[in-house]
């Protein structure tokens, strides 16, 4: 939409409202970035686009396009570090372009609520936000390596899917946010079946429990097998999921699933010398203390 | 309707069963319905099963996305739309990108979904969460916990969202009971959980 590097800054739901700990980490990482987030005010859910849009597709594009009016009538485009809410936006504006009608049939909705809507603002995830500001800009930045931290890298699969509606340079194999982990020090270990998913989309954590965290586990024993110490993600649903498939696994099936669940600016905050306090890693479901400890 | 499986079990000659499609089971709109949708290159399908060979819901359940392919195809509407199995799609959408036909399957599983809900299958778990997003404006709403966690780590406690706005929330409500997602949602076994 416009050059700005002013990004309306959209939470979703499971962000603000079950780890308040990664908002704050991208509060305090992403200014200190160069990068200028303003909320993004009286948004909804995205709607999620696994779930929602499952039970009513016209419902997911109405909210969907609302949201989005409301970073077009801010003048920015929309920000968010969610996987799933990324993935709402980008389908919602694919719908809207490709069928007028469609768009037409929205902007009525809207207008009834006293909302205008062009379909002109974009959506970005923070990791592209991050990753263009160039990898050794962002070496610059960092004080603190993390230096042998051995990380299994999740990418989510809305991130990357469909590849045809998302901005990356296609490719079999994507390694940008394997870069964005190794330029803190860490190293980001190669895994088996790193693209798989986590589990928890489509409705499948919130209605089937057992199938959901077993594709998680199978995630957590390649990432294990590997000599991962710790997760890093970029989504808030795959966080949730890593973070309460753990102690629901150990319980089912014996105590062995205790790895650390990073959010990808918090493991860049570390690594930028930030108060691990302000980064919220002192709220984690699976105690991050350890690892942390190591770089103090 | 006493059985909404379309194919039953006949026994024949002692061991040997076989599982019979009956032409009343058939509706040959289906497909039509779902190609309508979007998902327009889903008759191209040659069931190759590279979709199923993907599935990473498909790997640890019964599920087979090459099934439910064929099973659309052949019009066999009730027993799709009625099958829980319809909802272990975790959306991961490796399917919709490896199939040689470039069929987007997974909008394809997403608009029979939408038909499933219009027809009334709607899993318990999923009803609660629409009815969360139908009152609050989030399917995940904030808790008290949470409200708690913000204070302590110095965010504003209330979410700058439909959380904090009465007229952003009115704005949303008012859009769902126009696109019919009150009627849907809370129609039949509202509130029974």
């Amino acid at each position: 939409m416009t050059q700005a590097q002013t990004y309306s800054f959209f939470l979703g739901c499971v962000m603000p409202n079950r780890f308040p700990n990664v908002e704050k980490s991208i509060r305090v990482v992403l200014p200190k970035l160069g990068i200028d987030i303003e909320d993004l005010q009286g948004a909804s859910c995205c709607p999620a686009p696994g779930v929602i849009r499952s039970f009513s597709e016209p419902t997911w594009l109405a909210l969907a396009s609302r949201n989005l009016a409301l970073a077009e009538a801010a003048g920015h485009d929309i920000l968010t570090g969610c996987n799933g809410c990324y993935g709402t936006f980008k389908e919602a504006l694919h719908v809207v372009h490709e069928n007028p009608e469609r768009l037409k049939e929205v902007q009525r909705i809207l207008k009834s609520v006293g909302v205008k809507y062009e379909a002109k603002a974009d959506a970005k995830h923070l990791v592209e936000i991050i990753y263009n500001l160039g990898l050794e800009n962002l070496r610059k930045k960092v004080t603190r390596p993390l230096n042998g931290l051995r990380v299994g890298t999740h990418y989510g699969c809305h991130l990357l899917k469909p590849t045809k509606l998302r901005p990356w340079k296609q490719t079999q194999k994507y390694t940008f946010l394997d870069e964005l982990v190794e330029v803190t020090g860490a190293e980001s270990v190669k895994y088996k079946e790193k693209f798989l998913c986590c589990g928890a989309g489509g409705g499948v954590r919130g209605s089937n429990v057992p199938v959901s965290i077993d594709i998680a586990r199978e995630k957590l024993d390649n990432m294990i097998e590997a000599g991962a110490e710790c997760i890093v993600d970029v989504c808030s649903f795959c966080h949730l999921q890593f973070e309460m498939s753990q102690p629901q696994l150990n319980k089912e099936i014996g105590d062995r699933y205790h790895l650390p669940v990073f959010y990808y600016t918090q493991l860049l905050g570390l690594a930028m010398g930030i108060d691990p306090e302000e980064l919220g890693l002192h709220k984690h479901v699976i105690s991050t203390d350890a690892l942390v400890d190591r770089f103090l | 309707m006493p059985d909404s499986t379309t194919a039953s079990k006949d026994i024949l000659m002692g061991d040997i069963s076989r599982e019979t499609i009956r032409s009343a089971d058939i509706d040959p709109t289906f497909v039509d319905k779902i190609v309508a949708a979007g998902a327009d290159r889903i008759r191209t399908c040659i069931q190759c099963g590279t979709c199923s060979s993907v599935c990473p819901s498909g790997r640890r359940t019964a599920f087979r996305t090459r099934e439910l392919m064929r099973k659309a195809l052949l019009g066999l509407k009730e027993d799709v739309l009625s099958s829980p199995d319809l909802w272990l799609c975790a959306t991961c959408l490796t399917c919709l990108e490896r199939c040689p036909r470039q069929i987007k399957v997974t909008d394809a599983i997403i608009i029979m979904r939408n038909m499933a809900v219009k027809e009334g299958f709607m899993l318990p778990q999923h009803r609660k969460s629409a009815q969360k997003l139908l009152q609050t404006g989030h399917a995940v709403p904030l808790d008290d916990a949470n409200q708690e966690m913000r204070r302590e780590l110095g965010i504003v406690e209330i979410p700058p969202t439909t959380h904090s706005s009465e007229q952003a929330l009115a704005q949303v409500k008012e859009i769902m009971r126009q696109t019919g997602f009150n009627a849907l949602v809370e129609g039949e076994g509202a509130g029974a959980n």
